[in-house]
């Protein structure tokens, strides 16, 4: 059924290829990867630590250019440059301490093309949507953890993306405030109609938010697994209590474990 | 007014007493120092009277100028170097021995170069000033998370944007603490040259007043110099602090 209509993004033949630190040899840190996501649809990756799965990430957001291959947004070529339509949401603290809650939403909107009374809207709208309307005067250093990333979240959104890139977003979260960010995030996919990428180590969250989950191996970063969940839209945390979650989580780590140990295995090269 | 500020203002108040105590018990001789409650008296008559008001006006504006400078040539300076790795790698050297080299012997030089005038002293408060601006602001600089820059990206902030929006704002404090050197090298830089070569200025009326024991001169302006330098550094600190607040530091 999600592969029905043209992707929303493809990715063909990419790969990435670091400059070592002694710079005489070069690191193979990604691909090939082949993969197409589709308008809409909820698009984990899960992969062991140092796969490449936050390169992967810039590469479709045109933070860095691929070595090879290419990545296409909306049928557009994406060369080391953002498009219109992309937002990103980091795992770090991206919240700009010396503005407010409303002026970090508004910088979302600094280079959008739009009238101040619109844009003053959209910012009250999306605060209101992420449930920070009371809190719109505050400084980050102010607000917890899981509200600075909600600050993020929604300055991704005041953009009104119609692709949204989560880079390990509850990666700095507890356990509770990570299950509630997961519902959330289902809630505004369900609302925005945007295509979500996500990035996670988290199986069980993967498992949880995704209509599919790509399993990356250890470096160079491949895909080597696609699950498809077949979970409703309407679902939130609650989804960890059906009898499928168990098989897909249990299906994510038998894929994962023994690239896992290989990243473990690897020798520290030397600096 | 915190605890510390108390003691702050004590410890002042007391050094003033003992030495007001020490100059009217004839202790300190009256040719070399005045009370403080003479000094301070004299330099109200100063003020009221108009006297100095030329060489004040000078010696603050050419300060000024030498300050602002320094702050935009250093801040602009560090940008730039901060992009370029390798002009950085090799200027950095040069930055962290700047200050053994005594910058007053280049003063007959700038004569030579830019006249009699106020311009060689400018020069010199300038270069005393620019460079630590540059090194703090570098300092400030290279603690802007990556994640702030990647964010000014998605933002399709270009890189003088970025410059202004996110990294300079982020690197605030540091290039705070630049101004506030800056603003004591800018003082030091055009007053000692007042000193050296000059037909006006502050540090010249210093200079004239202390080679004919006018004390009544000489130790109102040091004052003067004193009170400015200090209201400037309390002001930029109290600024300093705000925004180490707002950021919950």
């Amino acid at each position: 059924m999600l592969q029905a209509g043209l992707p929303h993004v493809s990715l063909h033949a990419v790969t990435k290829v670091f400059p070592a630190a002694n710079g005489a040899e070069t690191v193979h840190a990604l691909g090939p990867i082949d993969l197409d996501l589709y308008q809409g649809e909820f698009f984990a990756v899960v992969g062991p630590s140092g796969c490449g799965k936050s390169t992967l990430l810039e590469l479709i957001a045109g933070l860095a250019p691929t070595t090879s291959g290419s990545v296409d947004f909306e049928g557009r070529r994406i060369a080391a440059e953002i498009p219109d339509g992309i937002g990103v949401v980091f795992q770090e603290d991206a919240c700009f301490p010396w503005l407010s809650v409303e002026a970090n939403v508004a910088f979302g909107l600094r280079k959008v093309a739009l009238a101040a009374a619109e844009k003053r809207k959209r910012v009250r709208d999306v605060l209101d949507l992420m449930g920070l309307g009371d809190r719109a005067r505050a400084y980050p250093a102010q607000l917890s953890g899981g509200m600075r990333q909600r600050v993020c979240i929604a300055r991704t959104l005041v953009r009104q993306p119609r692709l949204i890139l989560l880079d390990e977003p509850f990666g700095a979260l507890d356990q509770q405030t990570r299950l509630l960010m997961g519902e959330e995030v289902l809630r505004l996919w369900r609302q925005t109609g945007a295509t979500v990428f996500l990035i996670t180590h988290a199986l069980d969250e993967a498992a949880m938010l995704a209509d599919r989950i790509a399993v990356m191996s250890a470096r160079p970063g491949r895909l080597i697994d696609v699950i498809e969940t077949k979970w409703p839209r309407e679902r939130d945390s609650r989804i960890v209590e059906h009898a499928g979650f168990g098989a897909i989580t249990a299906r994510l780590w038998k894929s994962l474990r023994e690239e896992s140990l290989k990243t473990l295995r690897r020798p520290v090269a030397p600096a | 007014m915190t605890r510390v500020t108390v003691y702050r203002v004590l410890v002042i108040a007391a050094a003033v007493l003992l030495l007001e105590g020490l100059c009217l018990a004839g202790i300190i001789d009256r040719l070399t120092m005045p009370p403080p409650h003479r000094i301070l008296r004299d330099l109200a008559v100063i003020l009221a009277s108009g006297s100095q008001n030329a060489a004040i006006v000078k010696t603050l504006t050419n300060a000024s100028i030498a300050l602002a400078l320094a702050l935009v040539a250093g801040i602009t300076s560090a940008v730039v170097l901060h992009g370029y790795r390798p002009v950085r790698e090799t200027l950095e050297p040069l930055f962290a021995t700047y200050y053994a080299v005594p910058i007053f012997a280049f003063y007959p030089l700038l004569i030579v170069i830019m006249g009699l005038g106020d311009a060689p002293q400018i020069a010199i408060g300038f270069m005393l000033g620019v460079v630590a601006v540059i090194v703090n602001t570098l300092n400030g600089l290279d603690r802007v998370p990556r994640v702030l820059r990647k964010s000014a990206r998605i933002g399709r902030l270009n890189a003088i944007e970025t410059a202004l929006i996110v990294t300079l704002p982020h690197a605030a404090p540091y290039v705070l603490t630049g101004a506030k050197l800056a603003v004591a090298y800018s003082f030091i830089g055009v007053i000692g040259a007042e000193f050296i070569m000059s037909r006006g200025g502050m540090g010249y009326e210093i200079s004239f007043a202390y080679t004919n024991f006018d004390n009544a001169t000489m130790y109102p302006l040091i004052l003067l110099i004193l009170l400015v330098s200090i209201a400037l550094n309390a002001a930029l600190s109290r600024w300093e602090k705000a925004l180490l607040k707002r950021r919950g530091q």
